[in-house]
């Protein structure tokens, strides 16, 4: 067996083990407990990239678990989809843990220090172990993982977090009850849980109650984790009180991650042929995605806290990524826009997040009405806020702008052309509550507050600065990307790997 | 032919940006990136010309994009180059005036005003060389974006009113023109400017070519025709250059000049006659045309009258290009060029007017022909041009247009042609009592009733480009072939409705 088909079993495990490391090295010394959570992440995202290049290059990985042979282990699957969502993932990872390392340090006390650390390298293992799997109960354990320390870590910053963290639990259990009820129901049905095997043995069963019921439980189980549109409730409170780099990791990260699984579920388990076979499923879904799509941007538009307001985007956008998934057994240009909304994403409100985060460390500032003059004293962090906010927008040549044209393309090949006017009045709705803040940091008049008035704070560290301007740099980069043909070896390897049937 | 001139165009303003933001602390470094820029890419516009008039195409292709049969690319054609030049040349003469203005006033944030410009200009010229839709709909988004900042400059609650009204006008237009370009993407598999239009669109279904077209049609809601002209008007709130580059050249510009690519070089002109639209087009131009005149009678604040001029000045354009014939849209794209010298000059005296005497009013403007007689001459000059009296290059522009009304069916030909002779007898209206006030009125009270206000002329670098570009504006009149143009607009027609 080559060393390339152990890569994911290696880099979930070792990032497990390093989670229980960080633990025992922060009893030690402190401050050793941010490195032993940074440089195994570093290591784990060149080993990703590797993954990639070989998922790409020679194929999709199989990993059997002790070396039982699927269906009865364990089976480790990366093909192109979750090569590349884990690149993503441990991207962000490090890019977030980066810019954490001063802001933790202010924003939580010192004490807590090693068990932060260990918590995040915990749920990144958990995000890493739904990747990779290929078996519907083992990535029940790692949603699992993944969402008790994210709720510890919401619930870290104490006073309201508590209560935003308590919502979180009580949701996310319903969530994950679902989720396993759905996974029962299959393997009732079919007698396996390798994803694989349950593909082969589904299409018999289409019509069985039970199969249907277990899709449509996993579907509101993955809704309320990922917080789509209806079900999104608990997750404002959540994002608003958590420390500013949990609230970007999970944005970013966390929830793509769920909605993988809901992709992974589509499309290599129940398959297209299942959306298709139920006529209407598909355009049901793209509608429940619309509402999101415009009740998110609407809801953002009251806020006047920019945590809240951004996280309030997040369940628009979202609903942008379930669009394209509705519109993919229709046109092959859905899951491109799923693809590329899913990096795209995750980068520009990763870094509105640290952005916002930034204020808040800085200046104590999270009330956009508060926010005149911003610009002037933190040119950097507003510069990234800044072109973060124009990609969500959708103003080429940004990421943003390359997601739209993907899902408007993917409307109207589907034919289902109520859907472009949506996106287009949300990209409006977009600017509305974007536009807002930056007026407010840029161009409203402020009179400074005169020398001395107020003590001024060093400027924000390197080390918080460096990572929002990489991301906002991508927003841009990335929006070029996607529209050459760059991505198109991996694109195509993705819809052959999902087997959605269609080729670009 | 292939060549990277095309792209070196575009860079000038795009290296020009980063560095006028890095030499933010030595305002004569920065405006000398501006410059340096502008001359260059004038340089590299106007040294294509003789490859297009030998009815060559310049291309070059950055990259293929996703989408099948997209290229993100440039296509230097005879039309496109006609607006590149008028872009990159008014855009020295601007930044010279905008140095002298700026600091004059002592306006603040005057790194970001140069910023902004250097990408404004990105926009229209990438604009004008853009070889098809999608690579067209970027730099249109770039100049939405970017002009912004200019708009709101003086950041007073009454600036931000207008960069919103800005926005709320010219954002969902932008969606409109997002809709458009995928749109003919999905019914036609390409988005290429082709002369006579891309072919695939004759054969589509007219109900969805007459919707792709008002599409357009809105999406070019820079190009201010009514009733979706009042945030021109609005952004007036901008500092005077601006009103003059973007609000007469780059932003309207850049939206007729879509509206005419969209007709000739989308639909073409076979397809829009037969769906009947240019007729629609037509009536709006002219409605336009009237009303906007007599808007601008109506205005006593000078820019908000040469706005209103504006509006009314662009719907010639709409007007030549909807005519379809041979003339009209050799009219159309004449006065492109034509218009866009005139009413710069017109908006640059206005900023002289205000910088050396501090008025707005018009009917302030009493016994300013003795105290700035370079200024008002320059005025004077332009606005002539402007009603399409002769000697100037408005007459040319607004003859041919004469002439493509007459060659309509009966009923229409005439009926156009008498709205053209309505619109410029407007013209006259409107402009002659500033000539009058300035030069024959007294003003009253005498000098005392300015508070102790010198009146004096504007600073040389300002008065220097307004007299350039009233001189080009006589220029084009004696020798239209200055700068290529009327050459360029033959080969273009040519390209269009063959023959020569």
């Amino acid at each position: 067996m080559l060393l390339a088909d152990q890569l994911p079993a290696i880099i979930v495990t070792v990032a497990m083990f390093f989670g229980f490391t960080i633990l025992l090295v922060g009893y030690l010394n402190r401050r050793l407990a941010f490195w032993f959570s940074l440089i195994p992440n570093i290591a784990f995202l060149i080993l990703s990239i590797l993954t990639l290049r070989h998922v790409l290059t020679v194929g999709t990985i199989k990993y059997w678990q002790g070396g039982w042979r699927p269906p009865w282990g364990i089976e480790y699957v990366v093909d192109a989809m979750n090569a590349y969502l884990l690149v993503i993932l441990f991207f962000i990872v490090v890019l977030i843990e980066i810019y954490s390392k001063r802001n933790v340090e202010k924003e939580i006390e010192a004490r807590k220090h090693p068990t932060f650390y260990a918590l995040v390298q915990l749920m990144v293992a958990g995000l890493a172990g739904i990747t990779v799997t290929g078996d519907l109960f083992n990535m029940f354990v790692w949603l699992e993982i993944a969402s008790l320390t994210a709720y510890a870590l919401i619930a870290v910053a104490g006073g309201r977090a508590l209560r935003a963290s308590y919502n979180y639990v009580i949701m996310g259990s319903i969530g994950a009850v679902f989720y396993i009820f759905g996974v029962g129901w299959m393997y009732a049905a079919t007698g396996t849980l390798n994803m694989a095997d349950m593909r082969i043995l589904l299409p018999v069963v289409y019509d069985s109650r039970l199969v249907q019921m277990a899709f449509a439980f996993i579907v509101v189980g993955i809704m309320i984790k990922a917080y789509i549109f209806p079900l999104h409730f608990w997750q404002p409170d959540a994002y608003t009180y958590a420390p500013s780099s949990i609230s970007a990791m999970i944005a970013s990260i966390h929830g793509k991650v769920m909605i993988y699984i809901l992709i992974r579920l589509v499309y290599s388990v129940f398959t297209l042929e299942f959306i298709r076979h139920y006529i209407g499923l598909d355009l049901i879904i793209c509608w429940v995605a619309a509402a999101g799509i415009l009740a998110g941007s609407v809801f953002a538009i009251k806020q006047r806290n920019i945590k809240r307001m951004l996280a309030y985007s997040s369940v628009s956008q979202f609903g942008y990524i379930l669009l394209g998934i509705g519109l993919s057994p229709l046109s092959p240009w859905g899951l491109v826009a799923v693809v590329a909304h899913i990096l795209n994403h995750a980068v520009m409100k990763g870094c509105l997040f640290l952005a916002a985060g930034s204020f808040i460390h800085q200046e104590g500032k999270w009330d956009i009405r508060h926010f005149e003059g911003l610009s002037k004293r933190m040119p950097w962090a507003s510069g990234a806020f800044a072109i973060a906010a124009i990609s969500m927008i959708g103003i080429p040549p940004t990421a943003g702008f390359a997601s739209k044209l993907f899902l408007i393309l993917a409307s109207l090949d589907a034919a289902q052309y109520p859907f472009v006017i949506i996106l287009l009045l949300s990209g409006l709705l977009n600017l509305v509550y974007f536009w807002r803040v930056i007026d407010r940091m840029y161009f409203v008049r402020h009179e400074e507050p005169t020398e001395g008035g107020k003590e001024r704070a060093g400027g924000l560290p390197i080390s918080m600065t460096a990572p929002m301007m990489v991301l906002a740099a991508l927003c841009i980069i990335l929006g070029l990307f996607w529209l050459t043909d760059i991505p198109m070896p991996l694109i195509n390897q993705i819809l052959s790997d999902l087997s959605t049937g269609g080729r670009l | 032919m292939e060549s990277l001139t095309p792209l070196l165009a575009i860079l000038c303003p795009a290296i020009a940006a980063p560095l006028v933001l890095l030499s933010r602390n030595h305002p004569n470094i920065r405006e000398g990136w501006t410059i340096a820029a502008g001359i260059t890419m004038f340089a590299l516009v106007l040294s294509m010309g003789p490859e297009v008039l030998k009815g060559d195409v310049i291309r070059f292709s950055m990259f293929h994009t996703m989408f099948k049969n997209i290229d993100f690319a440039f296509k230097v054609d005879a039309f496109g180059l006609i607006f590149a030049i008028t872009t990159s040349s008014l855009w020295i003469l601007v930044s010279l005036y905008s140095i002298g203005y700026m600091r004059s006033l002592k306006e603040h944030a005057q790194t970001r005003y140069f910023f902004a410009f250097c990408l404004a200009i990105l926009g229209a010229i990438g604009v004008a060389l853009s070889a098809n839709l999608l690579t067209m709909f970027v730099f249109f988004e770039i100049i939405t974006v970017s002009t912004y900042p200019l708009v709101i400059h003086e950041q007073t609650p009454e600036a931000l009113g207008g960069g919103h009204k800005y926005f709320a006008y010219l954002m969902p237009a932008g969606a409109f023109l997002l809709f458009g370009v995928v749109a003919t993407y999905y019914l036609t598999g390409t988005t290429d400017f082709t002369p006579g239009g891309i072919k695939a669109l004759a054969t589509a279904s007219p109900v969805a070519a007459t919707v792709l077209f008002f599409c357009f049609l809105l999406g070019f809601m820079k190009a201010a025709w009514m009733p979706f002209h009042s945030w021109l008007p609005t952004a007036m709130v901008a500092p005077t250059p601006v009103s003059a580059l973007l609000h007469a050249v780059a932003v309207v510009k850049a939206g007729v000049f879509g509206i005419v690519r969209m007709i000739c070089y989308i639909f073409g002109v076979g397809l829009v006659d037969e769906l009947g639209l240019w007729l629609i087009l037509a009536c709006i131009a002219g409605f336009t045309m009237i009303m906007g005149s007599f808007f601008a009678i109506a205005q006593d604040d000078i820019k908000k009258r040469l706005a209103y001029s504006t509006i009314s000045q662009l719907s010639y354009v709409i007007l030549g290009a909807a005519f379809l014939t041979k003339d009209g849209v050799m009219g159309a794209m004449l006065h492109i060029p034509f218009h866009a010298y005139m009413k710069i000059t017109l908006f640059l005296c206005a900023g002289a007017i205000l910088v050396g005497s501090g008025k707005r009013k018009i009917s302030e403007m009493a016994g300013l022909g003795k105290t700035m007689p370079v200024t008002m001459i320059a005025f004077s000059i332009a606005a002539i041009g402007m009603a399409g009296l002769p000697p100037l290059c408005g007459f040319i522009s607004k003859l041919y247009l004469c002439f493509g009304a007459w060659e309509l069916h009966p009923p229409y030909g005439m009926i156009f042609l008498a709205v053209i002779l309505i619109s410029s007898l407007l013209d006259i209206i409107y402009f002659f009592p500033i000539i009058h006030t300035a030069f024959f009125r007294e003003p009253e009270g005498g000098e005392s009733a300015n508070g102790g206000y010198k009146i004096k002329e504007a600073p040389i670098f300002m008065l220097v480009p307004l007299s350039i570009t009233a001189a080009f504006s006589i220029l084009f009149f004696i020798y239209p072939h200055t700068f290529y143009i009327i050459d360029l607009v033959k080969i273009a027609i040519g390209e269009l409705f063959g023959g020569g």
